[in-house]
């Protein structure tokens, strides 16, 4: 018998699919939440591949497709890419460093019928973005970028990733997003899964540094109401209940790797011992219908307590399965997130004592390494 | 809302029939609305050309009401629109 949702209702649709085209970055930042074991270029699918995914993808029922990375415009085919996304029906959401891309390929994604651009800042300042990027030059790319994203009246989104070394500049972050025209700030608490996982030391914050982070993002919504949205990722370790992960596992999203594997999540891969279907080899209905993967963790039937009998199971999903096998062994655990696992005081007290201790030793997402590594 | 603003969907925004739920959607950066079918076919009308007053007496005429309630109604829902900035005026 397959593995249901949990109830005698039929399957409904993902809403969105994030592809990450490529693991090509220029960047270089500690809190990437790619797996440390990146997919060469030679492993990526091809452009034919892509748009068969993207028509599979909108007649399945996605509104979205998120193009990400990686750097999804490392990728010579984007604009074509694009195109064909945008011909399906989806809606296009770019989601890029704004590191190479220039007058013409961004002339050629707005012809192609981009939607919007997400664009991400490491730090509010110069010296910090292009030190957390670990690349010179990153911050005037990165605003000549937002203002052809601003001059063609594509909406922009600035994604701000959080963490330690940059928390303090949440307010400049506020601003620098309504220098730049965009409607739209993410502050996101970096998640540790990952590059970020393996550099969490160098990036836990203190609980106090984040409440007060927290604190202004909620000062600031409604005096910025009507010009800026800010949506924010709160830091789950100091939680009292876990984030649903991607709202919950099977339900809302796919992700497609560089190399085709569809999975439930970014992360997913990094629990042993689930079967991952390739879009190369099926189509994305059946994945969603049918992959082992999709199934293991779908609805609620494999919960076991507290998470069987909480009375938020239905909002939590159990919070994210791959933060329970990183940080208690088990992929079927409660998330130690929750303030109902056990191992929840322990995973506070860990962060905290991470935070304290301020370490600065950071191992920065090189392609290069993590290819021959 | 003045009968002379012409209202149009921005850059960003798509008004989409979802053929698999079988209902109207408008498409937002990270964000869905659901339409219904009488909102749908107002907002298939906001393309920047025509003004409010034309936009009302076409729907007059298309649903034999009378303008000035077709109009509050549209003002009403035009007016949500503009304020979770997914329409322009």
């Amino acid at each position: 018998m397959k593995k249901g949702a949990g109830s005698m209702t039929a399957l409904a649709p993902p809403i969105g699919v994030l592809v990450e085209l490529t693991h090509r970055c220029p960047l270089g930042c500690p809190h990437c939440s790619n797996p440390l074991k990146l997919e060469p270029p030679a492993a990526e699918l091809d452009t034919e591949t892509w748009k068969r995914v993207f028509e599979e993808a909108a007649a399945l029922g996605a509104l979205h497709v998120h193009l990400s990375g990686g750097e999804p415009t490392a990728r010579r085919d984007i604009v074509a890419l694009t195109r064909h996304a945008a011909q399906c029906g989806l809606y296009t959401n770019l989601i890029t460093s704004g590191i190479g891309v220039g007058e013409r390929l961004w002339g050629g994604l707005v012809e192609a019928g981009l939607d919007h651009a997400q664009l991400s800042f490491q730090g509010a300042d110069e010296g910090t973005n292009d030190r957390l990027g670990h690349y010179d030059g990153a911050w005037a790319k990165k605003r000549a970028f937002a203002a052809m994203v601003t001059t063609a009246g594509v909406p922009l989104t600035v994604n701000a990733v959080v963490s330690r070394p940059n928390l303090h500049q949440v307010s400049a972050f506020i601003d620098l997003a309504l220098e730049l025209g965009a409607r739209r700030l993410e502050v996101a608490h970096t998640q540790y899964y990952g590059w970020a996982l393996a550099n969490r030391a160098a990036l836990m914050p203190a609980l106090k540094e984040t409440e007060e982070a927290i604190r202004l993002v909620e000062a600031a919504r409604p005096k910025l109401a009507g010009r800026l949205v800010i949506d924010m990722v709160v830091p789950d370790y100091y939680a009292r209940y876990p984030k649903p992960c991607a709202g919950g596992w099977g339900r809302l999203a796919i992700n497609v790797s560089p190399s085709g594997k569809a999975m439930p999540c970014h992360a997913a891969e990094t629990i042993p011992g689930l079967e991952f279907w390739n879009v190369r080899d099926r189509s994305l209905a059946e994945i969603w219908a049918d992959s082992p993967a999709f199934n293991a963790f779908r609805g609620t039937d494999w919960m076991r307590e507290p998470c069987r009998t909480c009375d938020r199971k239905e909002i939590d999903f159990g919070g994210c399965r791959c933060q329970a096998l990183a940080l208690a062994g088990d992929a079927a655990a409660t998330d130690p997130a929750c303030s109902k696992s056990p191992l929840h005081a322990r995973i506070g007290r860990t962060a905290a004592a991470e935070a304290e201790a301020g370490s600065e030793a950071i191992r920065w997402r090189s392609y290069k390494a993590a290819l021959e590594g | 809302m003045e009968t002379s603003a012409k209202p149009r969907l921005p850059r960003g925004v798509k008004l989409r029939h979802d053929d698999v739920r079988q209902r109207w959607t408008l498409l937002a950066p990270e964000r869905i609305f659901e339409v219904d079918g009488t909102a749908a076919a107002v907002l298939q009308l906001c393309d920047g050309e025509r003004d409010l007053g034309r936009i009302v007496a076409e729907l007059a005429a298309r649903y034999n009401a009378p303008p000035a309630m077709i109009e509050k109604d549209v003002v009403a829902m035009l007016g949500d629109l503009e304020a979770k900035r997914v329409l322009d005026l």
